[in-house]
């Protein structure tokens, strides 16, 4: 079985990431990437994690969700509240998997209901219940309300951060190519037939849900632990939107283009950083745009694979 | 021979219409049928009912299996999948953005044995699955004449095929009963000819049960042992394609009353 | 009993202003199966046009009220051309995402130009004397909340049942391609049918100004979402069901309000709207559709 962890495409896979990490290590310590920078580089990270965890769920599995912020929500402040009593690195491990074992809780309970329901009926549900959870956020003592939490101890490192991301990447790129993964995809292409092939098409669009909530946890958990401050009303379907308008622009089913689009994303968010209001014209502008004429997103279905790139080379030869 | 498939009294409605009312059938083991009626007889209504679409709204389904008798009224499809049950569609219904093999793959789902949790860490069984679906997968496309498409998107292949790779889609399920929706629709002579050929092999080769729903009738008659006729959600006949073509019920049913 | 009545009276006015954009939702679904995001927004600019129709220029509430209608009607159709034309035979879900662009790209344009600031709406417009029913006040402005909501309803219940365009319209959200066949002119009557629901909200929109004072760029969204679940729960694509989904959430929202707390406001129509979809998801007098296999 060796043969198959080493072959070539999972070693260059490894050597990008590596290369990703080094290089923004070394960009980091030469302050090209200043403090400032930094930021950018963070946000994108969480980003890529939240976009490639919906991007299961909208684009594999085709349940249009628009509670992620919801999950993400969880995430930040179940990390936040258990590293405020325990500022070390064991009491971030805590807070994310108390987070995910919240999330996990939630993800059944919203989805057993609400995944019979119809795509735009999905929407409004999945939305619903995102509201509900930062509307109990608000009110609740644990989490301090309105005001949100404030001092929150900063253990998410740049090692760390990359770990997320790549394990984010690997679970999503692992399970789409699978037989559950094939499942979902089935589910997103046609529900009764795939239902009539065997598939038990509520159980796999759970797992979905489920995998895509885990990973907006640990994002919320990563971003929690990053910027000390987080409030309840950082978590609207505004924020939901936000990941959604990251997942279409790259393409739904792509994770390749979600993780580009959330670096570019991200870019473009720190360059416009001073006119948000201008920045917000543009999305709505570009969502239009694109949903008119490019539905599937600039880049499609279209993923990065190693696999394709070494066998069209054998093929060249 | 024996029952494999005892339909008894099922009857749906929907609101006041009843689409199907108090039809009975007895399919034995192995046999070819044909069901047959004019357009808006009920009888993809009875398939959507067999296979679990539909609830019915009284009636009994009872499959033997082994000597045991198991109700599948009411049944989830993919219950009634699991079960050896598999069909076709009569507006094809292929997961189109997924490559004909995958088409494949998707429906040999039951047989696969390793769970999520394997497929993220990519344990060993992962990868001996994976083979073993990937080969068997290219045996069944070989048999249906598209193992060279197997690369190709579904949407791209022409309707002839689609309706071939249709037909090996709900093979890979390893059914014992099938059941095709007009499998020759909107297919030339020459390409319905090649079906029938289709059909004969592949019930020889896998022992299936076969009932299909058709308007060619020289297909029907040519392939069919045994011919139920629907009207208006009716069981009107049932018999060999020599009593039905005589049989003054089915001629009133399609040519009206006059003759 | 008297503090219950009250709150009642409060909750039918709050929920007069619902269901006129409820019944833009439930309109426009109806007729092309596309949840218009953007219509919270058409409420807001409608909020908005008779802020500065009476404000810079001093026009009288009845007519900045007709002008704030027939300039969000415009609108509605102008958006329902450029944006959603295009689209109609495209997934749910993309018209979906195009209609929540549309939404983001009203809101902060008009953030843009008027700034995020809550602009104070004139509270001279309106004569806001109080009556006392038995202990149970009832100002002049609720008075003319209700006569309005009533009088354009009564209005819509005529144009859709009784004229030619509202049988088109009705035609289209039965079967679009066998209405053309009729030789009804589709795009026209989708047009129509926005121009009416955009009318509608564009009245709430000044309505919610006269009787909250307080506007913003980003008014349209919550009560867009509420309007919207009272669509739903009335079974959209219905009529009478979004005025009944409307007036229900807006008595249910007044009632939490004075009897629980103000903070669960919002949560409580969030879970009128999953027990719907849970319970019956075709709404109180939708008709059940199933997909045809």
């Amino acid at each position: 079985m060796r043969k198959e962890y080493l072959s070539k495409e999972n070693i260059a896979w490894l050597l990008l990431a590596v290369g990703a990490f080094v290089l923004c290590s070394l960009l980091m310590n030469l302050g090209i990437i200043n403090s400032y920078y930094q930021i950018t580089l963070y946000n994108i990270c969480i980003n890529i994690i939240l976009a490639v965890s919906l991007n299961l769920v909208i684009g594999i599995c085709g349940q249009f969700s628009l509670g992620h912020a919801g999950f993400m929500c969880i995430g930040a402040y179940a990390a936040g509240i258990i590293t405020k009593m325990m500022p070390n690195f064991g009491g971030f491990m805590i807070g994310i998997l108390v987070g995910f074992a919240i999330s996990a809780l939630v993800a059944l309970i919203v989805s057993v209901p609400t995944l019979r329901l119809r795509g735009d009926y999905l929407a409004i549900a999945t939305l619903g219940f995102a509201e509900i959870i930062r509307i109990l956020v608000q009110n609740m003592k644990i989490t301090n309300g309105a005001a949100g939490l404030n001092g929150i101890p900063q253990l998410t490192s740049w090692p760390l951060l990359m770990i997320g991301v790549v394990i984010s990447i690997m679970i999503v790129c692992n399970f789409t190519h699978s037989a559950p993964g094939r499942a979902c995809i089935s589910i997103r292409e046609d529900e009764i037939a795939s239902e009539a092939m065997g598939i038990n098409t509520t159980k796999y669009k759970v797992i979905a849900f489920v995998i895509g909530a885990l990973l907006a946890s640990l994002a919320g958990a990563l971003y929690a632990c990053n910027f000390y401050v987080i409030k309840p009303n950082q978590f609207t379907f505004n924020k939901s939107i936000d990941i959604l308008v990251m997942v279409v622009f790259g393409g739904m089913g792509s994770m390749t283009s979600s993780v580009i689009a959330a670096i570019v994303i991200g870019i473009i968010n720190m360059v416009l950083a001073n006119f948000s209001e201008i920045r917000m014209i543009i999305y709505g502008l570009a969502l239009v745009a694109i949903m008119i004429f490019k539905p599937t997103g600039l880049l499609g279905q279209r993923e990065l694979s190693f696999k394709k790139l070494f066998a069209s080379r054998k093929g060249d030869k | 021979m024996e029952p494999i498939l005892e339909v008894k009294n099922l009857t749906k409605n929907f609101g006041g219409l009843c689409a199907v009312s108090n039809v009975s059938m007895t399919i034995n083991q192995g046999e070819l049928i044909g069901l047959i009626g004019p357009n808006g007889a009920g009888k993809t209504t009875l398939f959507n009912l067999l296979t679990g679409v539909y609830e019915p709204s009284s009636g009994l389904i009872e499959l033997n299996e082994d000597g045991q008798k198991i109700q599948l009224g009411g049944l989830k499809p993919y219950k009634i999948t699991s079960y050896g049950i598999s069909r076709t569609f009569q507006n094809i219904r292929l997961f189109k953005a997924m490559t004909v093999l995958e088409n494949v793959k998707v429906a040999m789902h039951k047989n696969v044995r390793y769970g999520t949790i394997a497929a993220i860490l990519r344990l060993p069984s992962y990868y001996s699955e994976e083979k073993w679906v990937e080969e068997k997968a290219c045996e069944l496309l070989k048999e249906v004449g598209l193992y060279s498409k197997r690369n190709e998107m579904a949407t791209n292949l022409p309707y002839g095929e689609q309706r071939r790779l249709e037909i090996a889609r709900a093979l890979a399920i390893h059914p014992k009963i099938l059941f095709l929706d007009e499998p020759a629709a909107g297919m030339n002579p020459q390409e319905t000819a090649d079906l029938t050929k289709l059909i004969h092999h592949i019930r020889e080769k896998y022992k299936l049960t076969v009932i299909l729903i058709e308007h060619d009738m020289s297909l029907v008659m040519n392939i069919c042992e045994r011919i139920y006729v629907l009207d208006y959600g009716k069981m009107i006949a049932n018999g060999s394609p020599e009593e039905i073509k005589n049989n003054e019920f089915v001629i009133k049913a399609y040519l009206g009353e006059e003759i | 009993m008297i503090q219950f009545l009250q709150q009642m009276i409060n909750g039918l006015s709050l929920g007069s202003i619902y269901a006129l954009i409820a019944l833009g939702y439930t309109m426009v679904y109806g007729i092309i199966k596309l949840i218009n995001f953007a219509h919270g927004d058409i409420y807001m600019l409608g909020a908005f046009t008779a802020f500065y129709a009476t404000t810079f220029f001093h026009l009288n509430f009845f007519v900045a009220l007709i002008i704030a209608m027939l300039l969000c009607g415009v609108l509605g159709v102008l958006i329902e051309r450029i944006a959603y034309k295009p689209l109609r035979h495209a997934t749910r879900i993309t018209a979906l995402i195009t209609a929540m662009g549309v939404s983001y790209v009203l809101e902060y344009t008009m953030q843009y130009f008027a700034g995020s600031d809550v602009k104070t709406f004139p509270t001279d417009l309106l004569e806001n004397t109080a009556f006392s029913l038995g202990g149970v006040r009832i100002t002049m402005m609720q008075i003319y909340i209700f006569v309005i909501t009533i009088i354009l309803m009564v209005l819509l219940t005529y144009i859709v049942n009784k004229t030619k365009m509202g049988r088109a319209m009705r035609a289209v959200s039965v079967d679009e391609d066998a209405a053309k066949l009729m030789g009804i002119n589709v795009d026209t009557t989708i047009s129509f049918t926005f121009f009416l629901g955009s009318c509608l909200a564009g009245v709430a929109g000044v309505l919610v100004g006269v009787y909250y004072n307080s506007i913003n760029p980003l008014m349209g969204m919550t009560p867009g979402l509420k309007a919207f679940i009272a669509a739903v729960f009335g079974g959209i694509g219905n009529i009478p069901g979004a005025m009944i989904g409307g007036l229900f959430i807006g008595i249910a929202e007044t009632l939490v309000t004075a009897y629980g707390s103000s903070l669960y406001k919002d949560a409580i129509v969030y879970v009128i709207l999953i027990l719907v979809l849970i319970l019956k998801p075709d709404g109180l007098l939708g008709k059940n559709v199933k997909e045809k296999v």
